[in-house]
């Protein structure tokens, strides 16, 4: 660790780790309950079980990208954090309002919550992604510019290196999006087309910028290659990102009550959207076999690659396969788009949160690397979840497929209800390929605990 | 990368390409709110519509359903339900709920009362006159 003030990066971690495992246990409720309809019900309906699994997927990336931006900014800014204390100050005040929306969502009926809570005020609740209370809303904006002002205060004292500012670009973005979670207007139309602004433009905009940043600053630190080449790398990653994603948001306009030209606008600018997520896989590849050293931490850099590689497959691919109109036409609201967003948020978002941390926590707790054996865990965990979402992502097409034939464009199409029970059997997989991910996130845990020598670094 | 092409011209591309397509999207944004009129069905938009909202979203039923195909995937879509089902019918289905059929998927009962169900099916029929080019494929959602 360079600077003192790094340090405060590790409770964060530590939260988004805790705060993953969490996520997936409920994944694995929700994996049972779409085939045993009535498990825990009526003491945790769906609903509830899917709020919870989807916002802690949320809220655990946020810890994960602001522990990265308090590691990450200071070293490229060559300076001590502008406030360690305001950054430990807002990682509990951030932990207790998610730890309580989380049990608020669990403990107290959704309805009495939302009244309790000032949705009657301002009513934002009740739509995906963005169903917790407005306290908790208007805290996550709170911390957010608190947190966006430390860091940015820090990178202002120091040097301004290309990654700080891409970073920081994205960051700045992801809290400006939320701020259409406020906006919910009667009109159902506008309400969905400003509900984009947050999740699409999250995903496919700003939050590329963060991952581009994370994926260069770590590239940088293990493979040892010239800072320019990179740089140059990141800004034509991120253009492609923005110039193809901005206008593809149009891909969700195609069936929701706007106007139809979206559906050529959407599906030409959207079809280009892979582009940038290839080019972070060749950029990956490159920087690792252009490198310099031999970096003592092999996992860190087999998460790096793994990021590359399955964020194209998940967002670039995946996304592909449903993005063009004619279609999306049958494919819209089915498990083809589950299969999707399950693949491409944990390939992009979660394993380059993943891959930053594989990185910094060994620094953070006083080595390079962790021993050889930690890291034969570690890279043991790596394939078991991959392999693992691999298989969920397949098993979800192949019930994608059939739901849309059978539901819709067949003949005589079969009611919904009718259609899931067919493709039961699809479902029973994904949930056993779900306690395979499950294992190896307990791998992953487990890695953490394993002692022994630290590697020596070897020459390249 | 070659030598000529630089740092600062990769910058300069992304900020002026940043800049053109967000503009780009903010020009047929507007567009599609003056057309909007046209196709979101805002004719239809009564009290009783945003309060049916307001149950809707209140009952997080979009964490079970899509709507337009948008929310969860685990029970009917139900943007053209009033079509599929008729009002009558989606009141009693809201009233007889949980089936507690064993094993099979369940909804919960919300003890609505007679007006929020009059709301969520006025709701329910406001959305399913928006013109959505003809989606979802046939009735079944
Ligand atoms: C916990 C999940 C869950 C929630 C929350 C939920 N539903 Fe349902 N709903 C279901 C399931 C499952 C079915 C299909 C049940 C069956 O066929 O046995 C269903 C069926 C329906 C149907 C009948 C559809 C048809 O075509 O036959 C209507 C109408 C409906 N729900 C309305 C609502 C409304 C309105 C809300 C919110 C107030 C809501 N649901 C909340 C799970 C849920
Ligand atoms: C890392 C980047 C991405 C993530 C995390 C992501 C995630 C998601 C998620 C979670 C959804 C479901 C939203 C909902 O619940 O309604 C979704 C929908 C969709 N995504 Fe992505 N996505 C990414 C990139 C892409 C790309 C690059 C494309 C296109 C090439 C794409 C195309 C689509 C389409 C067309 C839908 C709508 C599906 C439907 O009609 O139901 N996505 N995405
Ligand atoms: C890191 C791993 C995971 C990520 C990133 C993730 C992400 C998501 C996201 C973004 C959604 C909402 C969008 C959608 O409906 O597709 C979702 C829903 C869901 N997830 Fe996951 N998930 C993960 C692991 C799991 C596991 C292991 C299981 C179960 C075995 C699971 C089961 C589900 C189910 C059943 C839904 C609800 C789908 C529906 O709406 O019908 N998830 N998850
Ligand atoms: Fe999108």
């Amino acid at each position: 660790m360079k600077y003192k003030s790094q340090a405060v990066a590790m409770p964060y971690f530590i939260a988004a780790i805790g705060l993953f495992v969490g996520q997936i246990l409920f994944g694995l409720v929700l994996g049972l309950q779409y085939v045993v309809g009535d498990f825990l019900f009526p003491s945790i309906p769906f609903n509830i079980a899917r709020m919870v699994h989807t916002n802690l997927l949320i809220v655990w990336l946020l810890f994960g990208f602001m522990g990265s931006a308090y590691y990450l900014v200071p070293e490229e800014a060559e300076t001590e954090l502008y406030s360690p204390k305001l950054a430990l100050g807002l990682f509990w005040i951030f932990l207790a309002a998610g730890a309580l929306t989380i049990l608020g969502y669990l403990f107290v009926d959704y309805n009495t919550l939302a009244s309790a809570t000032g949705n009657d005020i301002l009513a934002t609740m009740g739509r995906e992604f963005l169903e917790q209370p407005l306290l908790t809303k208007i805290g996550i904006v709170v911390v957010a510019l608190a947190f966006l002002f430390n860091i940015s205060m820090t990178m202002l004292k120091g040097r301004k290196t290309v990654i700080n500012i891409v970073l920081l670009l994205g960051l700045w973005g992801l809290a400006v999006f939320f701020l259409f979670s406020f906006y919910n207007p009667t009109n159902l139309v506008m309400d969905k087309f400003y509900w984009w602004w947050v999740v699409h433009l999250w995903v496919e905009g700003v939050w590329e910028l963060i991952m581009a940043a994370l994926l260069a600053f770590v590239l940088i630190k293990v493979t040892g290659v010239d800072r320019e080449v990179i740089e140059k790398w990141l800004y034509v990653i991120i253009t492609l990102a923005l110039v193809t994603g901005i206008i593809g948001t149009g891909h969700h306009y195609f069936w929701i009550g706007t106007p139809a030209y979206w559906q050529w606008w959407g599906s030409i600018f959207s079809a280009l959207e892979p582009i940038p997520f290839f080019a972070m896989t060749v950029f990956a590849f490159n920087m690792v076999n252009r490198r310099r050293r031999e970096h003592p931490n092999r996992a860190a850099v087999l998460w790096a690659l793994g990021t590359g590689v399955m964020a194209f497959l998940g967002a670039g691919v995946w996304g592909f396969l449903h993005t063009l109109a004619p279609v999306n036409y049958y494919t819209h609201g089915s498990q083809i788009t589950a299969a999707h967003g399950h693949m491409a948020f944990y390939g992009a978002y979660v394993m380059v949160v993943i891959t930053i941390m594989s990185y910094a926590m060994p620094i953070l707790r006083g080595r390079q690397a962790n021993s050889n054996k930690a890291q034969v865990v570690e890279m043991w965990s790596f394939w078991i979840m991959t392999i693992s979402m691999v298989f969920i992502t397949l098993f979800l097409t192949g019930a994608g497929i059939l739901q849309v034939w059978l539901q819709r464009v067949s003949e005589d199409p079969m009611p919904f209800m009718m259609v899931q029970d067919q493709i039961a059997l699809f479902y029973w997989m994904r949930l056993w390929s779900g306690v395979g991910f499950a294992t190896g996130l307990v791998l992953y845990v487990v890695s953490f605990f394993i002692k022994g020598k630290e590697p020596e670094a070897a020459a390249a | 990368m070659s030598g000529t092409f630089t740092k600062a011209m990769a910058r300069n591309v992304f900020y002026g390409g940043t800049v053109f397509f967000f503009l780009l999207f903010l020009a047929l944004t507007f567009d599609s709110m003056q057309g909007l009129p046209k196709t979101d069905n805002r004719a239809a938009i009564t009290p009783a519509v945003a309060a049916g909202k307001h149950v809707w979203e209140t009952r997080n039923c979009l964490g079970c359903h899509t709507l337009l195909g948008e929310g969860a995937y685990y029970a009917p879509e139900l943007g053209n339900v009033y079509v599929r089902r008729g009002p009558e019918f989606i009141k009693a289905w809201m009233q007889s709920m949980p089936t507690n059929t064993p094993g099979r998927r369940q909804m919960p009962q919300f003890n609505l009362t007679e007006k929020e169900l009059d709301d969520l099916v006025e709701f329910l029929k406001y959305t399913s006159g928006i013109d959505t080019q003809n989606w979802p494929p046939n009735i079944e959602g």
